[in-house]
């Protein structure tokens, strides 16, 4: 049965048609990781299933309840399900780690702050930060403010973590460490995860389901295996991250 | 080329007016998070460092505004007493003028400029690195968590602000026409008693409130609705101090209109300089 649900999903943004009628199901305990080119809507496809975005036409559904519909106040209470890392992390650079960590608590518990700080230092200690709770996120290199921010995600321990581009802007080793952490969480708490990513690597080590979004729609849905075995040209020339002869042809115009 | 002329002028108004409306749903969720829970112990702890922000680190901008408002307003009006014989009865017309109109309106402005940068430049940039849909994403919703002690703040402080600014605009004029251009101290001040009343202080302090509220919800909006990069940022704190300046300007001019019908319904008519 599924967790997520798109149905027949159509957004634009002007004249600009980014999704043109995505179906997706995702059960619970999937680990489901969707590539594309840049530009190709993943990430909208991704604020569409927490409702940072309405469709234009369509159904977002998660447990059963169509949420697209939702005003913000109930769809509040849908989002605390819903962990969410943004690519470039999101802190409050006016707070410390360990304030960034707990915020979820402190705006939705009744724990004390004594609580509150232990658990921040507990999600920290599970992203292997444990020492940076003092300091202010701009203290920290790229790959620790995507941990850090991945500790406030799981914080009210959610059933869904959203991943956007989790390894963008990382070197390969620090990308390996998001992978590991990603599959840890995935272990570990049981969490259904949806990741958009255009690193082919991290995508076969994390995914066991693969989808395509290309101009719009899903090109392609399989397992890891599936991709790389796919006929598809589109779907070929991604995964070996190849340009085609129109792309190529563009550093030709003088 | 009618037509496409016709399509831009359509495709402004139209613009115009959804801008127009989209304010007025901000401002709506505003007020409605502010009955529901603005004032809730869990949401006031977010009003002190508001408060600290907009009130305290804008006194020294206010104090010097404010004592060379009066400065000037001494220099200015001498010479024309001092034809009249009237030097005396300055006082009357600096303290009104500070009280009422400039101390007020140019107050606003310096702090449109100062609190409504500032609140545009950061929840600008929280909006383009995605902090605003962090909140969203957490439950939480970015117009209590951040509009909301804003605006209070800026309600609540610039009234307070606008007697400080008064305060030293009516000692700057009073050091300026005594100690540097010999008006006698006591008539100074008798005439300045005589000239101003409660009402026109009050009615200085109370449209402060509405400056405050405009440049609040105004910066506010701004920020949120930024374009992407660093020029988004910008270019949304330059349209933020002009929209606020222009706000400031029209609630002068229906405040002025309303508080004059008010006043001469309570006091009648009454001469200044009598």
């Amino acid at each position: 049965m599924s967790l997520i649900e798109l149905k027949n999903i159509h957004k634009r943004f002007g004249r600009l048609v980014v999704l043109d009628g995505v179906n997706l199901s995702i059960p619970a305990g999937q680990s489901l990781v969707v590539i594309g080119a840049s530009g190709s809507g993943k990430s909208v496809m991704l604020k569409h299933i927490v409702g940072l975005l309405k469709p234009d036409a369509g159904e977002v559904h998660f447990e059963d309840q169509r949420i697209d519909a939702l005003s913000e106040r109930k769809l509040a209470k849908v989002r605390l399900k819903f962990g969410f890392l943004f690519q470039m992390g999101a802190l409050f650079d006016s707070m410390t780690v360990a304030d960034n960590v707990g915020f979820p608590l402190v705006e939705h518990s009744t724990k004390t702050p004594t609580e509150i700080v232990e658990i921040a230092r507990q999600k920290l200690a599970m992203v292997g930060l444990p020492d940076v709770g003092k300091k202010m996120p701009g203290e920290l290199s790229g790959g620790q403010k995507k941990r850090v921010a991945l500790a406030r995600a799981i914080a009210l321990n959610p059933s869904v973590i959203l991943y956007d581009e989790p390894t963008t802007g990382l070197d390969p080793i620090r990308s390996d460490v998001i992978n590991e952490l990603i599959l840890k969480l995935q272990r570990e708490l049981h969490v259904t995860s949806v990741t958009v990513t255009h690193d082919m690597q991290s995508a076969f080590k994390i995914a066991d389901r693969i989808v395509m979004l290309h101009e719009g729609k899903l090109r392609f849905d399989g397992t890891p295996d599936d991709v790389r075995q796919a006929t598809d040209p589109v779907v070929r020339r991604f995964v070996r991250g190849e340009a085609d002869e129109a792309e190529l042809a563009t550093l030709n115009q003088t | 080329m009618p037509v496409a002329y016709v399509e831009k002028v359509g495709k402004q108004a139209v613009d115009a007016v959804s801008v127009f409306g989209d304010f007025c749903v901000f401002v709506g969720r505003t007020f409605l998070w502010l009955f529901i829970s603005g004032l809730r112990p869990k949401n006031l702890r977010l009003l002190l460092p508001q408060m600290y922000e907009v009130g305290v680190r804008s006194v020294p901008v206010i104090a010097i505004t404010g004592a060379f408002i009066g400065m000037v307003l001494a220099i200015e009006s001498h010479a024309t007493f001092k034809t009249l014989g009237q030097e005396e009865r300055m006082g009357a017309i600096i303290n009104i003028s500070v009280v009422k109109q400039i101390g007020p309106v140019l107050a606003a402005v310096m702090l449109a400029g100062r609190i409504g940068g500032a609140l545009t430049a950061e929840l600008g940039t929280m909006n383009v690195t995605e902090q605003l849909d962090a909140l969203r994403v957490m439950g939480s919703d970015p117009i209590r968590y951040l509009v909301v002690p804003r605006f209070l703040a800026c309600v609540l402080l610039l009234p307070i602000l606008t007697i400080y600014s008064d305060l030293l605009g009516v000692l700057g004029g009073w050091l300026v026409s005594t100690r540097f251009l010999g008006v006698p101290s006591g008539p100074y001040w008798f005439y300045s008693q005589y000239g101003v009343d409660n009402w026109q202080i009050f009615e200085g302090i109370i449209k402060a409130a509405f400056f405050g509220a405009a440049i609040g919800l105004i910066s506010c909006y701004k920020g949120f609705n930024c374009g992407s990069g660093a020029s988004g940022v910008g270019r949304a704190c330059t349209e933020s101090f002009v929209a606020s300046f222009i706000a400031i300007i029209i609630i002068n001019f229906f405040s002025a209109q309303v508080a004059k019908d008010f006043y001469v319904a309570i006091y009648g008519l009454r001469s200044i300089i009598g």
